[in-house]
């Protein structure tokens, strides 16, 4: 009789995890990784950062080496995979073939969402989702004088900040009247928007994208009030689509991601989703939701090797969330949706460094910090242990944070 | 080429080869020493890579960086010689170095 075989659709984040989680958790049976892209699992989140304007390569962003993969007896295979056949119990590859699964996990990520206006697919008009993206993106930069972002949401503005290092002048246009405004408070959307004009990125809010112009190769971004802007390359960054299909067409329950509970799995008991694709039920917040975050990723996929190898570990994890831009070191801790306040340590309005605390019903829910590393640690832990901090002495920048964790956790009303 | 060796909290040791130029946290991973997430990938962004030197070592490696005492420091398994593994990187002068992990990674 063969060995049990797990099979992970999708290279990335989570896979890596799983392979990490399942051989930790005991599975002894094969572990083959599908991927479409050609490498290994690498990181992502540096391609907006480092990788953008650095000299790093991918073998440098791999979130582990192969030595591990043969070491813990994964076989990597750069497939992409076109089809479930759940009857059958087998997967169907691009190459032709198909392989049987005993459990299968679905880290298919998510693909950036297209403008859907002329001149979208004009020659300098780039996504940024992978390598081959930021390769073609690179390519261009020891010509491109004058980019011009879509979208000023984290990856957005990240990459703004990448391209003003290079010394290429900048424009981020953004429909909505505030920089992240989908993610933050006002305050801390005030102070992005600073500290980018300081940098002397060109930031336009409020303004709708009507279409690229150019031959073959982007000449300026065209606004739907007639504005032109010059711009030899275009970077796209308006979110994200979960890549769902697969599910889908298997027919599984899909719904904002493919739908799967506390451990990761979908209405299929053999198969299960994780990281960006998946919308799972939350024990800690006792409720749905789709995040899309390297720590949800990697807490997904080591619920699903606790289910896979028997021992239960629901998804429960608080999710957390960084972000680099320029000497801006941001990390967020928590969930802010459902604050009812917001307390500021530090001044956004001037200097480069603050927090800024969400709390709802008194507790703290979560908290955006802006080179205050202290008070992210502290946040992961208040949160974590629901406390509700002392107001005044929470805003004052002279009381010791470690003061507060000592705060009694208040039962609710 | 040496070795590095990373204690679990229940004591349980794991010896990793020494990859001159690599981070702690990245030769953890690599062998799959439980214990160290690395989850932020090195960025001294996230803290789930926090190990304690042994006391022997610690003149050798070297004490904390501000930027890791804030990162570490609300711990509270944090002692004098926490540090990121991440922040370390491993060289021929750390061959036989021992660090010991916290119970937990926060
Ligand atoms: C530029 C950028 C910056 C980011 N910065 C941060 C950050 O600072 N912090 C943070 O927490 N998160 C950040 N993120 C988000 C984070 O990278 C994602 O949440 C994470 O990658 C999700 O992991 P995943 O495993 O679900 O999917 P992915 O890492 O996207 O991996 C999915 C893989 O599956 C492959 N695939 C899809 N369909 C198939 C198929 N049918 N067959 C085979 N393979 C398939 C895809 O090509 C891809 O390689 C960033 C993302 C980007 C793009
Ligand atoms: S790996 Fe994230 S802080 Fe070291």
């Amino acid at each position: 009789m063969g060995r049990d075989r797990v099979i992970v659709v999708g290279a990335g984040h989570a896979s890596a995890q799983l392979c990490v989680s399942l051989r930790q958790g005991g599975w002894e049976g094969e572990i083959v990784l599908l991927g479409d892209e050609p490498s290994l699992p690498y990181q992502r989140p540096p391609l907006s950062k480092t990788f953008l304007h650095g000299t790093t390569t991918l073998t440098d962003l791999l979130i582990r080496g192969p030595e591990f993969y043969e070491k813990e007896d994964v076989t990597f295979r750069h497939a992409r995979v076109t089809g479930i056949d759940r009857k059958a119990g087998t997967v169907a590859l691009d190459d032709g073939d198909a392989l049987s699964y005993d459990r299968l996990v679905l880290c298919t990520g998510a693909r950036p969402r297209s403008l859907a206006v002329p001149g979208a697919e004009l020659a300098g008009v780039h996504a940024l989702r992978d390598a081959a993206d930021i390769e073609a993106i690179r390519g261009t930069l020891r010509t491109a004088r004058r980019a011009v972002i879509v979208g000023a949401g984290y990856i957005g503005l990240e990459a703004a900040a990448s391209l003003r290092k290079l010394g290429i002048e900048v424009a981020v246009l953004e429909v909505a009247d505030r920089v992240l405004q989908r993610v933050t408070a006002p305050e801390v959307s005030a102070f992005y928007d600073r500290v980018h004009r300081e940098e002397g990125v060109d930031l336009r809010t409020g303004v709708g994208v009507a279409g690229f112009e150019g031959d073959r190769h982007v000449r300026a971004v065209r606004l739907t009030d007639g504005t032109e802007i010059p711009a030899d390359l275009v970077v796209v960054g308006v979110g994200v689509l979960p890549n769902v299909e697969l599910a889908r067409d298997a027919g599984l329950a899909v719904e904002n991601g493919i739908l799967v509970d506390e451990h990761g799995r979908t209405d299929d008991p053999a198969i299960f989703a994780a990281g960006d694709c998946a919308n799972h039920y939350d024990v800690r917040y006792a409720t749905r939701m789709r995040l899309e975050c390297v720590a949800n990723a990697l807490e997904h996929a080591k619920a699903i090797a606790g289910a896979i190898c028997g021992k239960e570990n629901p998804i429960s994890a608080l999710p957390w969330f960084w972000s680099d831009q320029y000497d801006l070191k941001l990390q967020i801790a928590g969930l802010s949706t459902g604050h009812d306040e917001v307390l500021l340590r530090g001044n956004p309005a001037d200097g480069r460094s603050f927090a800024c605390f969400y709390l709802a019903d008194g507790r703290l829910i979560a908290a955006d910090c802006v080179n205050r590393p202290k008070e992210f640690m502290f946040s992961k832990r208040a949160i974590t242990q629901e406390l509700a901090p002392d107001r005044e002495l929470l805003a004052d920048p002279d009381t010791p944070l470690i003061s507060l964790l000592q705060t009694p956790a208040r039962s609710a009303p | 080429m040496g070795t590095i060796t990373f204690v679990e909290h229940d004591g349980t040791p794991h010896q990793v080869e020494l990859e001159d130029g690599s981070s702690l946290m990245e030769l953890a991973t690599n062998h799959g020493v439980p214990g160290i997430d690395g989850d932020c990938g090195g960025e001294a962004s996230c803290g789930t890579c926090h190990v304690i030197v042994d006391d022997a070592w610690i003149t050798t490696t070297g004490t904390r960086t501000d930027l890791e005492s804030q990162m570490v420091e609300m711990s509270p398994e944090c002692g004098p010689n926490s540090r990121l593994a991440c922040q370390l990187r491993a060289s021929p002068a750390l061959d036989g170095l021992t660090v010991h992990l916290p119970e937990f990674q926060m």
